[in-house]
């Protein structure tokens, strides 16, 4: 047997110098940690990630890495993550974004990064709320909210991130929560192992402007009760006891009691099927109506299918010159007449 | 039939028909034919901003003008002396343009009542009967009808055939001023590759062009252009956009560097685009962005990651990319900002031209944010600037803005092209990778440009941050400190002043030293501020010009240069903005000279306005 000797990196090496700033019990701490827990474990030295963000709290995050960062401007990182993923594709690109950034101002880099492809992980903030700007209501935010710039209540309708990220042909789709490290985890995991853009929506409470919108999915109370934790192969069961599941009735979904309804009867999480994340994906209502369905967590949707972008582009790079051969600047130059004065 | 050979030294032919009827191609075909022929020339495309405006309609017409000769040519001309009018419309546009007893070759198919009615004619009022054209040289050819009895066993519908019209005007020309049409059936055969029919069909109705010249009374005057005396050398023809993406390759080649271009499709600035893209053999990758704000950020992505990053626009879309400018100025990355101006705020006029976005690249953006700005002068020079502009944003880690215009960037001109060997060298290095027992990095350190250094992701022990809020200078730790924001806005402008010191004097293209009155100019205004300065010269007038191409920072010894002249006049296709800022920087009395009209200058109204300041 050889001893191997290695420098195995852990999550102190991912923390920079500088003091982290965020609210105190802002769900922020969490995320960072995480992401400081999952990097050492991937296998790939620490000078090969990138941290990208925009504006807003949560963009702060490239601060706190002892990794390469661009803390860039509100809604862009996309972008820029684009064009050093695709001039790049050797680096581990990440971005940091809150729902204002990549959902209002962002919102039409957000949804081409997402078409396009490129392999990179998004970690997407959604505290359903602008936090930097101090309070006011954002594309996530319930109608109705009462903020500092909604006095009388919102009346913008919000997004369903989820959805909206299906719908522009995101390849792997998926949410977690600040408060369930354990899943956090894995799917940031997941995430960084999928070859294409990982969209993970992470609920992020802000304390300080809107804290205990995500409570009630949680708070051990209610968690079981509130939540569908889905797994790919695994029947959608939850509550208190697992004694509640969900049965597809055609294309529609309800609500069973195990008592009455085999497991086995029972629909079963299938990341692959596009039709099926679309209808979950829509599990989006209000826990105080009757009837809601539970807030699905963990992996909606996976396409390992579809080529990335910068392998696209590396690939016609590679496919030019293979064909043409390396460009001969003087013929370019030259181009296809010349004529000659004496 | 006898004909008569006349030598004339220069000559100025429109060709002037609807957007359909592929007068650009003409002109461009002609072009190629001249510039190989060895004449001197330059061109100026006059194309409407709607692909398919009406058809035969005033909005629809699109003009190609070329100057060719025996001499130096530097505009395209004021006034032309032969016109080719396909349609009513298309002399109606055009004639104003067209000299007292210039020469309109006209197709009579483009005057029936029809064509007449679009052009809003009044009834009766046919130029070809009314006698307005009583002052010109008028030749009248039925194109339509002699193009469809040429092809009309070719097995191809009336459309198809009608599309060919535009070569028996070619063809026509070439006869009439003695060029070779070998070139242009090269170039119909590569063109129609695939389709055997239309290529045939297209060279078929060029000869019967020709052969119409030379079989009709008609046209038994031909005309002899010599060859221009240029310097000796090897020369192509070179359109403004195609030589910035050329000089963009050239950069990139010589900087080792690979090349990322970010951009949304904008007139005129979309051709770089589309030459970039096919130079993909050259480790070039272009992105085409979902907007401007997206074009240059993918490109501030590209040079974190070490490459040679570019973007370009026009106005509007400089105008979303503001903000990302600042970033780059503050990031202290490397960038190339084109921008290809067009006329006037908003969608303003796409297909004219205009140099109104000089203040935009100076003050455009919020906080202070300077830039290094350079601006091409003439279609070749468009591949001197690119090139000059990316090696200084590498050189100095500095955002640099390019600054052409629609007439220069569509405009072309016989190129007396470099050899790559004799093109400067870059010089590039990136930090080395460190171990834990050495110096800590220092992203914002400096060398003798004030440069950063470039840290590129993926090297060893050199993580770190850059973001758009301060820094403090040499850590590049954020920083709210008062004295430091001071510090580093006075050292961003400082950064853009020492390239002064890398660049070359401001030089006197024509004229003395010293003098009566300096034209001062800028951009694409080049060709027509020399030929009106040549006229006053040889009139006597102690008036030169002086060509400025490094706007910011200016040549250092500018100030002096201009203090040698009694009067200094800037004539801009603007409001008065180089003028704004040669009166703040240089306390010198300019008096501004505008024409704001989507036109380029002509020489002759240059001419005139110079003489009234003199007098
Ligand atoms: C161009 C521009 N517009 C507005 C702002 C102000 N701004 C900064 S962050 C922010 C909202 C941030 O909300 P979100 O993305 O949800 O991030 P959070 O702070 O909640 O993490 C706004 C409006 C800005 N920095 N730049
Ligand atoms: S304002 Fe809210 S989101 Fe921002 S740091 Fe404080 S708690 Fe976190
Ligand atoms: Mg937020």
């Amino acid at each position: 047997m050889t001893i191997e000797v290695t420098n195995k990196l852990t999550s102190k090496d991912f923390s920079s110098d500088q003091e982290v700033r965020w609210c105190p019990g802002c769900g922020d701490y969490s995320i960072l940690k995480q992401v400081q827990t999952v990097l050492p474990d991937l296998g790939r030295p620490k000078e090969e990630f990138v941290f990208v963000s925009g504006i807003g709290c949560s963009s702060r995050f490239p601060y706190y890495m002892d990794t390469f960062g661009m803390h860039s401007i509100h809604g862009r990182a996309t972008a820029i993550a684009t064009g050093l993923k695709s001039s790049r594709p050797d680096l581990s690109v990440w971005i940091v974004t809150g729902d204002g950034d990549s959902m209002s101002i962002g919102g039409n880099h957000f949804i081409h990064l997402l078409r396009r492809n490129p392999d990179l992980n998004v970690l997407l903030f959604n505290n359903q709320i602008y936090g930097l700007t101090k309070g006011q209501y954002s594309p996530t935010s319930e109608q109705g909210k009462v903020t500092k710039s909604s006095p009388m209540g919102s009346l913008d309708h919000p997004f369903n991130p989820i959805a909206l990220c299906l719908g522009a042909e995101g390849t792997f789709v998926a949410r977690t929560m600040d408060r369930d490290p354990k899943h956090q985890q894995a799917i940031i995991r997941r995430g960084y192992e999928h070859k294409g853009t990982s969209l993970i929506e992470i609920y992020q409470n802000c304390n300080v402007f809107n804290d205990g919108a995500f409570e009630i999915f949680t708070e051990k109370s209610s968690k079981k009760e509130e939540t569908l934790m889905m797994e790919h192969g695994k029947p959608l069961v939850f509550g208190e006891n697992s004694d509640k599941g969900i049965k597809l009735d055609g294309f529609k979904p309800v609500i069973v009691n195990l008592n009455d309804v085999s497991v086995n009867d029972l629909w079963v999480h299938d990341e692959t099927d596009l039709v099926k994340a679309t209808i979950i994906s829509r599990f989006y209502d209000n826990p105080k109506t009757e009837g809601h369905f539970p807030r699905p967590f963990g992996v909606f949707y996976v396409n390992n299918d579809r080529a990335t972008y910068d392998d696209q582009l590396n690939i016609q790079v590679a496919d030019a010159i293979e064909k043409y051969g390396v460009g001969d600047l003087d013929k370019l130059i030259a181009g296809r007449e010349t004529w000659v004065v004496n | 039939m006898s004909t008569v050979d006349t030598n004339i030294e220069s000559v100025v032919i429109r060709f002037a028909g609807d957007s359909g009827d592929g007068m650009q191609l003409t002109g461009t075909q002609f072009t190629n034919s001249t510039a190989l022929f060895g004449n001197d020339l330059a061109t100026f495309p006059d194309f409407p901003a709607e692909i398919r405006a009406p058809l035969g309609t005033m909005a629809g017409v699109s003009a190609f003008q070329i100057h060719f000769g025996s001499k130096k040519i530097n505009t395209p001309g004021d006034e032309s002396d032969v016109l080719v009018a396909m349609n009513a419309a298309a002399l109606k546009v055009n004639i104003k343009n067209l000299k007292k007893g210039g020469v309109i070759i006209i197709n009579t198919d483009g005057f029936d009542p029809k064509n007449l009615r679009l052009a809003n004619v009044p009834e009766g009022q046919n130029p070809l009967e009314n006698g307005s054209l009583a002052g010109y040289d008028v030749k009248l050819v039925d194109v339509t009808k002699i193009t469809r009895a040429a092809l009309n066993d070719s097995g191809l519908g009336v459309k198809e055939i009608d599309r060919c019209k535009n070569m028996f005007v070619l063809g026509l020309i070439y006869y009439m001023y003695h060029r070779p049409i070998e070139n242009t059936i090269e170039f119909i055969k590569g063109k129609f590759k695939k389709n055997q029919v239309v290529a045939d069909a297209n060279i078929k109705v060029l000869q019967a062009g020709w052969n119409y010249g030379d079989t009709t009374e008609t046209f038994a005057n031909r005309y002899v252009v010599a060859p221009a005396s240029m310097e000796a050398g090897v020369y192509r023809s070179v359109m403004g956009n195609e030589a910035a993406a050329m000089g963009l390759v050239a950069a990139s080649v010589k900087s080792k560097l690979p090349l990322f271009y970010g951009t949304y499709p904008i007139t005129p600035a979309s051709d770089i685009l589309h030459d970039l893209s096919k130079y993909k053999n050259f480790n070039v990758r272009t992105f085409q962005a979902e907007d401007e704000i997206a074009g240059i950020c993918s490109s501030i992505g590209a040079a974190f990651g070490g490459q040679l990053a570019i973007t370009g626009s026009s106005g509007p879309g400089i105008a979303l990319k503001g903000e990302a400018i600042g970033l780059a100025t503050m990031l202290e990355l490397p960038l190339v900002i084109i921008n290809i101006q067009r006329a006037g705020p908003s969608t303003g006029m796409p297909t004219k031209t205009e140099q109104a976005d000089l203040l935009q690249a100076y003050y455009g953006r919020n906080g202070e944010c300077p830039v290094v700005i350079l601006a091409a002068q003439s279609p070749s020079d468009c591949f001197y600037l690119a090139f000059e502009a990316c090696k200084i944003a590498l050189e100095h880690m500095i955002p640099v803005f390019f600054l052409s215009d629609g007439y220069i960037a569509n405009g072309a001109e016989p190129w007396k092209f470099p050899n790559s060997k004799d093109l400067a060298d870059i010089h590039v290095e990136f930090v080395k990778p460190r171990n834990n027992e050495d110096e800590k990095f220092m992203p914002y350190s400096r060398d003798e440009k004030l440069a950063r250094p470039w840290a590129l992701p993926g090297t060893k022990g050199l993580e770190h941050r850059i973001g758009g809020i301060e820094k403090q200078n040499i850590t590049g730790n954020i920083s709210y400190d008062a004295a430091n924001h001071e510090l580093m806005t006075k050292l961003r402008q400082e950064k853009v002043d020492l390239v002064a010191n890398y660049i070359p004097d401001q030089k006197i293209d024509a004229g003395d030293e010293s003098g009566d009155l300096l034209i001062l100019g800028w951009g694409g205004t080049y060709g027509a501020l020399k030929t009106a300065t040549q006229i006053l010269i040889n009139e006597g007038h102690k008036v030169s010009h002086a060509h400025v191409r490094y706007l910011s920072p200016f040549p250092k010894n500018l100030g002096e240069l201009m203090s040698k002249f009694k009067t200094v006049v800037v004539p801009e296709l603007n409001n008065g903005q180089l003028v704004k800022i040669i009166r703040d920087k240089y306390f010198v009395d300019a008096i501004p000279y505008n024409k704001i009209q989507g036109q380029p200058f002509m020489s002759n109204e240059v001419v005139s306005k110079i003489k009234e300041i003199l007098a």
